[in-house]
């Protein structure tokens, strides 16, 4: 293989690979606190979930180039320098986090709130029912999530070349594109269709695998709110 | 039997959303005795599910007190939304069951029932042993390796009354548990229920729209209207009492008089009167032809309880002396009110009065 190709297909694996272990770390917090806070949630507390849903939606609505420069100094102070592809998985885990919490939250809203009550009235905290309940239950849409948002990292990070991050997509934009080799930017354009084909069907297959263990099929089931009393009817 | 294990006291809930207040419980009064099986029916809306709820503080009542094997539950709540470590502690000494069993689908069966378990911080092995205990009381040893998705609804039941009876509960709530089952299957978790109550001595409070289920295994019974308990006791009690709604959903008797000059009579049977054969005797001791117009009855406890409407030739004064020798027998006796036949409607259910006959 191309040295060329075989270092971009290093940089974007490292870019991708660590930006998604961080987003999943930080993304999957925000995305059950969402939850919790949310009217009708374990934690009620509207003030954070507005405060949480405010970031989430601030972040996601930044388009990635101006994140990477708006974050540089931010990105010095975290990982020591603003070029190469460490410094490209500062802005990448930043913007991926907001968007996989929101995933993560709606795969949380998914699961019956009836074992949410199963599980408080076998005395169980709010912490057993994260752990317990609201995370094995929703394992199988949670890793759709994730594949999800692996595969948004692989687009995103075309664009590291803006701070010399490398990978193929800046390989195909410089290489390919702004040098006419439109040969060579097939080929990275092929090779970056097989990479993230290669991660879709990996997910699939293990959110499929998450969701036979409990012998389901893929639909979601209803509600993590607490089921409206049966005499009260909700808000007009 | 009669230390009280369940008690509401003037428990009121109310629910307030944006423009109007809806009251669930109205000051509700119950009292549920040690050992006994205790039905609540209503309809939907009633408020029956919101009290079962409010029994181990799923639902905050919005005041009143819960006092559950005598610790005072919504004194341990406080005021805080969250629920504090002793009330906890408490819910784990209240098994409940669920309409829509409520198992965790990414569970099996066994781990299921360890689940509560788990949350008491029980250790694996001893997890394990309980666990094949209460799967081999509720009939589903065979069951224990495989997921909730591949039983049918009577096992999921079983599972959530395992999982339910894992932490020795007292006390077993159960809200419309047989609900979403068929009436075969209704029938064999009930009799499990039953079971348990005999065997165990749990104590169990259950919800239901059904009057069948009260039937098959309640020593007790509420109705509920409106979020209040509009009546309450035990069967023998609502039998024995006069124009009760309970009793008469229960042990329903139709049957019109065939003619005029007819006396109908409503028999209730509750107590030591139910072993004797009163009907033959009555008719060999008073030479009267007696039909019997409706029954029903039940055997609890190999005793015979429930009621009966029979027909006796002539008008009331003329069987003055058979009612009497019925009171005598100590069966309540209520005269359906006479001549309704010579009116010449179809009279729906006549209204009864009580008899004064001596």
């Amino acid at each position: 293989m191309h040295p060329l190709l075989t270092q971009a297909c290093t940089d974007t694996l490292k870019m991708v690979g660590w930006s998604t272990a961080v987003t999943v770390a930080a993304g999957l917090p925000l995305g059950v606190l969402l939850v919790l806070t949310d009217r009708g949630g374990l934690l009620r507390n509207l003030a954070v979930n507005r405060a949480l849903g405010f970031v989430v939606n601030l972040g996601r609505s930044l388009p990635f180039v101006i994140l990477m420069i708006a974050l540089l100094s931010f990105t010095r102070a975290v990982v020591g320098t603003t070029i190469g592809w460490q410094a490209a998985v500062v802005p990448l885990s930043v913007g991926a986090i907001p968007f996989f919490a929101r995933l993560v939250e709606t795969s949380l809203r998914e699961v019956d709130g009836g074992l949410v009550e199963a599980v408080q009235s076998m005395g169980g905290s709010t912490w057993t029912v994260v752990r317990k309940v609201l995370l094995p239950e929703s394992l199988p849409s949670l890793i759709a999530g994730a594949t999800t948002t692996v595969v948004a990292l692989i687009g995103y990070s075309a664009m590291a070349g803006v701070v010399g991050g490398g990978g193929l997509g800046d390989l195909a934009l410089r290489y390919g594109y702004q040098r006419f080799e439109t040969g060579f930017m097939w080929v990275i354009v092929a090779v970056l269709a097989v990479l993230v084909t290669l991660v879709q069907l990996a997910g699939d297959l293990a959110a499929r695998t998450a969701a036979r263990r409990g012998g389901r099929g893929p639909l979601p089931r209803l509600r993590l709110l607490r089921p409206a009393p049966p005499a009260a009817p909700t808000s007009p | 039997m009669d230390t009280p294990v369940i008690t509401t006291t003037d428990l009121r809930k109310v629910y307030r959303s944006r423009d109007r207040e809806v009251t669930a419980l109205d000051g509700v009064d119950l009292t549920v005795r040690e050992g006994e099986v205790y039905g609540v029916v209503g309809r939907s809306g009633a408020g029956k599910s919101t009290l079962i709820r409010c029994v181990n503080l799923l639902e905050r009542p919005t005041s009143g007190t819960v006092e559950v094997d005598g610790r005072d539950l919504t004194a341990l709540a406080g005021r805080s939304d969250r629920a504090p470590a002793a009330l906890r502690a408490a819910r784990a000494g209240i098994g409940m069951v669920f309409q829509h069993f409520n198992l965790l689908s990414s569970r099996t069966v066994q781990d299921n029932v360890e689940l509560p378990l788990e949350i008491l911080g029980v250790p694996r092995r001893e997890r394990a042993r309980k666990a094949a205990e209460l799967l081999d009381l509720v009939g589903l040893s065979d069951k224990a390796r495989t997921y909730p998705a591949q039983l049918s609804g009577g096992q999921k039941q079983r599972v959530g009354i395992a999982r339910a009876l894992a932490g020795e509960p007292k006390v077993l709530l159960s809200d419309e548990a047989t609900s979403a089952l068929d009436p075969e299957t209704t029938r064999s978790v009930l009799q499990l229920l039953r079971d348990l109550n005999r065997q165990l001595g749990l104590t169990v409070l259950l919800i239901t729209h059904e009057m069948d289920v009260v039937k098959a295994v309640c020593d007790s019974a509420a109705l509920m209207k409106g979020g209040r308990v509009v009546e309450s006791g035990t069967v023998a009690e609502l039998l024995a009492t006069p124009g009760s709604e309970l009793a008469d959903e229960l042990f329903p008797v139709g049957g019109q008089a065939s003619g005029p000059d007819r006396t109908v009579v409503d028999l209730t049977f509750h107590g030591e009167s139910a072993t004797r054969p009163v009907i033959s005797q009555l008719a060999r001791t008073y030479n009267v032809d007696v039909s019997i117009l409706g029954a029903a009855m039940e055997t609890y406890d190999g005793r015979q309880i429930g009621r009966m409407r029979i027909e006796l030739p002539g008008r009331f004064e003329d069987n003055v002396v058979p009612i009497g020798f019925l009171r005598e027998q100590g069966l309540q006796v209520d005269v359906a009110e006479a001549g309704i036949a010579d009116v010449g409607i179809a009279a729906p259910e006549p209204a009864r009065t009580r008899a004064v006959a001596k």
